[in-house]
């Protein structure tokens, strides 16, 4: 048996198995690393770049990049936390973020992670993109005015459904979240509410029908504690977000 | 026929004053007064800038948002719409009857946002006007004044408001923003802490409620002239009542008395509102007036509100503030009943009547229940009326198969006042301006009749608090002869 290896983050030693990666890492031994497209079930996305840490120096997302002894790792520092917060602020003016009447309110990982990086106001100016609401399937809703990119349903319908029902199109600034039909539309295609995809947005875009706002405040899910306490080990979001 | 002093014959020989808000919310209103050489009025106009982007913005979302969307319609009563909203979508969920549970606490809700809102109309924002005088020294015509004056009244006034949104917390979830109130229910109930906690300080709102009556009364008696005859107008009148004729704040039929007193009509279903009630426009103003159907567009206008509320109900379900009622319609041969400034005192008396009522509510164990949402037979079309604070709010959806919100109409009681106010503030100016030298003090005259109904136009235009004002005097072209500026704190200055 050799020995458990560790890397230190934020000073402490985290124990890793091979071929784990930073954020795996540190879930497994109770230490929260922000995130938005991370998710424990599905492949690494590294595309939002919330989780970036400082490792050896370098800037690297937590949850592509594989720990290795030894590895000297800074996850909270003032610096840090500083692009994080900016990183959010360019998120919530590039959509349509409203959180005093989004049904996500209170369950949703963008606001938890916004509060939890003192982010007190957007501080961009907002660009209050134009994107319709997708009503058409009698079960579920799609406000697209909340999507952040995160890419979790596309890989959820993919991997865990085998459906293909989401895809991102387009590039940088224009990208956006696309139904694969060419209708667009979500009645359209071979979607249902029982799909993994169905209840893995971080956010509010893929919506339950008539639920709205059932759960009153105080039993929502970040209510009783922040993301940095409800969201480790195990990282269950879609189920007690129900 | 064109309203007396609505629009003056010969509008290029006059000078033009304008009592204007600096606004820093979407909506604002203003006055503007035309007067010739010897400053004799010859036009008053009271514009309200309404917001309805409202109606626009909130086609294509999904039904069971709107009733947590529609608050940030106002910054005082968003409780108010918050309910309309939620009854406008039982409709659409087919909810025809709630459960006791979740009528009880809407109505709870209700009554405290009737609290909070009433306590900070009279306290806050009217209490400075009315206890140092109409034209007293700006600089301590505020709640500072009255809290350095007499720290007991304010101090009541302060607790009476904190208790309304501690209900509205408890049943909402948040002292703003809340969600509680949901189609078909609510998402919550009480728990017997909360219960308790409540019971625990309603004794004391009730006794400081009955204290504000008698302030009010004792101010009627002591300046009688002054208070019965200030902006004082004829009007029909229109509210909700229970079907027994008692008042009702949360649900009932709609009821409109002419101003003669006699009934036009009486117990009518809400949900064809639009078979009594009709929206003008005019030229010269953003806001539309309502009037009713069956009087035409120059007779038909009507006054909402407390004033209306405690006149046109047969009796109030709560004995304290029904005694107040009787003594109210008694006092001096009824004119305390018709005075603008009356609104005040019925305004005291439907606080008493909401803290009576959140007193009985607080006994009944329903409100501890956990049956909460009722469903039923979908339907597309949802109406949902309310006695909101400042008058009857009506709230009106269209919603299609997709559950999808595709056309709202909403009538906040400042639009129902609207002609009302214009001829409050016209009877203001020909009784107190009328040519005399305009000073901040005769113009805040013009500010007292608005605030009788509303204090700072909050539902229309998403004011909230005290409203600042610009005094601008211009020629009939406009150009800008002379300004004064006041600002939230009621500090004056020359610019
Ligand atoms: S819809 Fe939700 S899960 Fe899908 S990409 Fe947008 S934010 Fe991510
Ligand atoms: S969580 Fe690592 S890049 Fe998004
Ligand atoms: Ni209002």
């Amino acid at each position: 048996m050799s020995e458990t290896q560790t890397f230190s983050l934020d000073g402490e030693d985290v124990p890793f198995a091979p071929g784990q990666t930073v954020m795996q890492a540190a879930q497994a031994a109770g230490r929260w690393i922000p995130h938005l497209c991370w998710h424990p079930d599905f492949e690494a996305h590294g595309s939002c770049k919330l989780c970036t840490v400082r490792a050896n120096g370098r800037l690297v997302a937590a949850c592509t990049v594989a720990a290795q002894p030894g590895m000297a790792v800074e996850n909270r520092t003032p610096d840090l936390d500083g692009r994080r917060q900016t990183l959010l602020q360019m998120l919530f003016v590039e959509g349509n973020h409203f959180c005093p009447s989004c049904e996500k309110s209170g369950n949703c990982l963008l606001q938890a992670t916004a509060y939890e990086m003192g982010m007190m106001t957007p501080h961009f100016d907002m660009f209050y993109p134009d994107r319709p609401v997708d009503a058409s399937h009698p079960e579920t809703l799609l406000d697209f005015n909340r999507c952040i990119l995160c890419a979790l349903c596309v890989r959820a319908s993919r991997d865990a459904d085998g459906k293909n029902v989401f895809a991102l199109s387009g590039r940088g600034i224009r990208s956006h979240l696309i139904v694969n039909h060419e209708s667009g539309r979500l009645a359209d295609t071979d979607f249902a509410a029982t799909d993994r995809a169905a209840n893995i947005c971080p956010v509010g875009v893929i919506l339950p029908k008539r639920r709205g706002f059932a759960v009153p405040i105080g039993r929502r899910k970040y209510d009783p504690a922040p993301a940095s306490v409800v969201d480790v080990v195990p990282v269950k979001h879609e189920e007690e977000a129900r | 026929m064109a309203f007396e002093l609505e629009t003056a014959a010969h509008p290029e020989n006059l000078k033009r004053v304008a009592i204007d808000p600096v606004s820093r919310v979407e909506g604002h209103g203003k006055v503007t007064l035309l007067l010739d050489d010897d400053n004799r009025v010859h036009q008053v106009r009271l514009h309200i800038v309404e917001f309805r982007g409202f109606e626009r913005f909130i086609q294509g979302r999904p039904y069971w948002e709107a009733p947590v969307m529609v608050q940030r319609l106002c910054g005082i009563c968003p409780v108010s719409h918050h309910l309309a909203a939620s009854k406008a979508m039982d409709m659409i969920v087919g909810a025809r009857t709630l459960t006791p549970t979740a009528e009880k606490l809407r109505r709870l809700m209700h009554y405290g946002q009737i609290l909070q809102s009433h306590a900070l109309h009279f306290f806050h924002l009217s209490s400075p006007d009315l206890l140092f005088g109409f034209d007293s020294d700006v600089a301590t015509r505020n709640i500072v004044g009255v809290a350095a004056a007499n720290p007991e009244l304010a101090k009541k006034g302060i607790l009476l408001r904190k208790f309304g949104q501690e209900v509205i917390r408890m049943t909402a979830g948040k002292r703003v923003h809340g969600t509680g109130s949901v189609p078909g229910g609510v998402n919550k109930s009480l728990t017997r802490e909360e219960r308790d906690a409540l019971l625990k300080d309603i004794y004391p709102m009730m006794a400081w409620s009955r204290e504000a009556i008698a302030l009010i009364r004792k101010l009627f008696e002591d300046n009688l002239a002054r208070y019965r005859d200030f902006g004082r107008f004829r009007a029909h009148g229109m509210c909700l009542v229970r079907a027994d004729g008692a008042m009702d704040l949360y649900h009932g039929g709609l009821r409109a008395r002419a101003a003669d007193g006699a009934t036009l009509f009486d117990h009518f279903d809400y949900s064809r509102y639009w078979d009594v009630i009709f929206e003008d426009v005019k030229p010269w103003s953003y806001m539309k007036f309502p009037f009713l159907r069956a009087l035409g567009s120059d007779d038909g206008w009507y006054r909402v509100g407390p004033l209306t509320r405690v006149t046109h109900c047969d009796f109030i379900p709560t004995p304290l503030a029904d005694r107040e009622r009787q003594e109210f319609m008694a006092f001096d041969d009824g004119s305390a009943a018709g005075a603008t400034l009356g609104y005040h005192w019925a305004r005291m008396i439907e606080m008493l009547h909401a803290a009576e009522s959140i007193k009985d509510l607080l006994h009944d164990d329903d409100l501890l229940g956990d049956d909460l949402v009722t469903r039923g037979e979908r339907g597309t079309r949802g109406v949902g009326v309310i006695e909101a604070p400042r008058g009857t709010l009506i709230h009106h959806y269209r919603v299609n198969e997709d559950d999808q919100i595709i056309r709202a109409n909403l009538i906040v009681s400042t639009t129902h006042n609207n002609q009302a106010m214009n001829e409050a503030i016209r009877q203001v100016a020909r009784q107190y301006l009328d040519g005399r030298e305009l000073t901040e003090g005769l113009l805040n005259h013009i500010e007292v009749a608005i605030r009788a109904f509303d204090p700072c136009l909050s539902c229309a235009t998403h004011a909230l608090g005290q409203m600042p004002l610009e005094v601008t005097l211009e020629d009939a072209e406009g150009t800008v002869i002379d300004r004064m500026l006041r600002d939230a704190r009621g500090v004056c200055s020359a610019t």
